[in-house]
């Protein structure tokens, strides 16, 4: 096998002229957990919302938050990602289609809500399974206290049902962060993007995948025991 | 609003997305989900094995592909593979594969690993009880997992696996990274050379979605008829 192994590449500068080829790869380690992040916070509020709405009673709130699941869940994250940013622009009155097109840093706006979107309808779905784990009688005990619906969900299901789905919760945080990478398609210089255009310039393709995936692998690992940690946080105690 | 947009654009294509998009997307689907749960199965025997080293080399396989991001997968082995090739064959330079072989193997290795954690579950849902019988009639291990194990945890688990062939099917769409011609990659084509992209992209969400739904529905449909009533 003839590949011409160079592991010091890393500290070789890069030909973008601001640095080497290690802080190339970490600004995109930057970009792929500032991704991570910010959609996450969409993602958790709006699935949230959308996974309660479809266990209370009401049936049009029912019937909004299963469209929404079933839209979000039955296109693929690449033709989403394509949609928020080649297409919406097109469809919004011209000059607000115009404003979304010059914004500074869109694809990483675009990645944002575009990765928020799609994890919500994922975390709903962990919300409502949660919920609907519960025994009935704690709602019922609700309202037999007197609590509104909505004094119910706050005080009683939610601060359960989120303990009950914490490691499911965790692996849809880590596929989120691992979705960050399709965001690469609209030109978002995340970790992915940046070992790629490493591969590109330099022609050391194993090296950039190899410390690509050591980063990638570290990440996951970090988060699993930050979930750990805050798992036995909440806990509560005696439970279980 | 629509009055600019010209959707003729996606019936003039209609041939071209479906008779060569389409086609690979569903080829590359089913022989990758087909091959994976092979795999897979294969893997979490491996890692129910109890066999030091091999259980030990299945789990970091499956943690390893399940803490990546599919396309840094796609990239890794769009490389990697053509230097197997010359690997395995002897040769001394890096062997040429063709687009679709290369995509195949990516999606064969990377779905097995999550094949694998579901038909570790199947197979963990037998009680021991069965495995011990089985060992009692002197069949031997192949014998009890042929015959006995793993017909009863696929189908425990056949809803899951299709559930997750869905998943697959979206995300072929991936193979766009490498400029394959799948159906999102032939929208994605006809789109740039026509200018077309709000027609096509949307055309291509609604097929996506319409396929994956009926699929979901019919997958529902199939597992309240499976299930095992206990």
């Amino acid at each position: 096998m003839n590949y011409n192994w160079n592991w010091g590449i890393f500290f070789e500068a890069s030909p973008e002229g601001t640095g080497t080829y290690a802080d190339m790869l970490l600004s995109g380690l930057l970009w792929t957990i500032a991704t991570a992040l910010c959609s996450w916070i969409i993602a958790f509020f709006l699935g949230s919302l959308v996974g309660v709405m479809r266990t209370l009673p009401s049936k049009a709130a029912n019937a909004v938050g299963t469209a929404y699941v079933e839209l979000f869940r039955n296109i693929p994250l690449l033709v989403q990602m394509f949609l928020w940013y080649f297409v919406l622009p097109e469809l919004l009155p011209q000059s607000l289609g115009n404003a979304l097109k010059q914004l500074p840093n869109a694809p990483f706006y675009t990645g944002v809500v575009c990765l928020g979107f799609f994890t919500a309808s994922r975390v709903a779905e962990q919300v409502r399974a949660g919920i609907q784990s519960l025994p009935r009688g704690q709602k019922m005990a609700g309202t037999a206290m007197g609590f509104t619906v909505a004094q119910t969900y706050r005080y009683v299901i939610l601060p359960n049902a989120y303990r009950v789905i914490l490691p499911p919760m965790t692996s849809e945080f880590l596929n989120n962060l691992k979705n960050t990478s399709v965001a690469l398609t609209i030109g978002l210089l995340e970790l992915t993007a940046r070992a790629r255009s490493m591969q590109e310039f330099s022609f050391q393709v194993f090296e950039a995948f190899t410390a690509a995936t050591l980063i990638y692998v570290l990440v996951n690992l970090v988060v699993i025991t930050a979930a750990s940690f805050l798992e036995r946080g909440v806990a509560v105690p005696g439970q279980r | 609003m629509l009055s600019n947009f010209d959707f003729g654009v996606v019936t003039a294509s209609l041939p071209y997305l479906f008779g060569q998009g389409m086609v690979f997307t569903v080829t590359l689907t089913a022989l990758a989900a087909g091959m994976g749960v092979v795999l897979g199965t294969l893997i979490a025997m491996a890692r129910l094995s109890g066999v030091p080293g091999l259980k030990h080399v299945a789990k970091v396989y499956v943690e390893l592909m399940r803490s990546l991001p599919l396309v840094l997968v796609i990239f890794w082995f769009y490389f990697l593979v053509p230097y197997i090739g010359a690997w395995v064959t002897g040769a001394s330079n890096p062997v040429q594969v063709g687009a679709f072989s290369s995509a195949l193997i990516t999606f064969t290795l990377f779905e097995a690993a999550y094949f694998s954690e579901i038909m570790r579950a199947g197979i963990q849902s037998i009680s021991k009880g069965q495995t011990a019988a089985a060992s009692a009639l002197g069949m031997t291990y192949w014998q009890s997992m042929a015959n006995v194990v793993l017909p009863q945890a696929f189908r425990n688990m056949l809803p899951l696996l299709l559930t997750q062939t869905i998943v697959l099917f979206q995300d072929t769409s991936l193979v766009y990274v490498l400029s394959l011609t799948d159906f999102l990659g032939a929208a994605s084509k006809v789109a740039q050379r026509d200018g077309r992209l709000v027609e096509m992209y949307l055309f291509a969400a609604v097929v996506y979605f319409a396929v994956c739904f009926s699929a979901s529905f019919l997958v529902r449909r199939l597992q309240s008829r499976v299930a095992i009533i206990r």
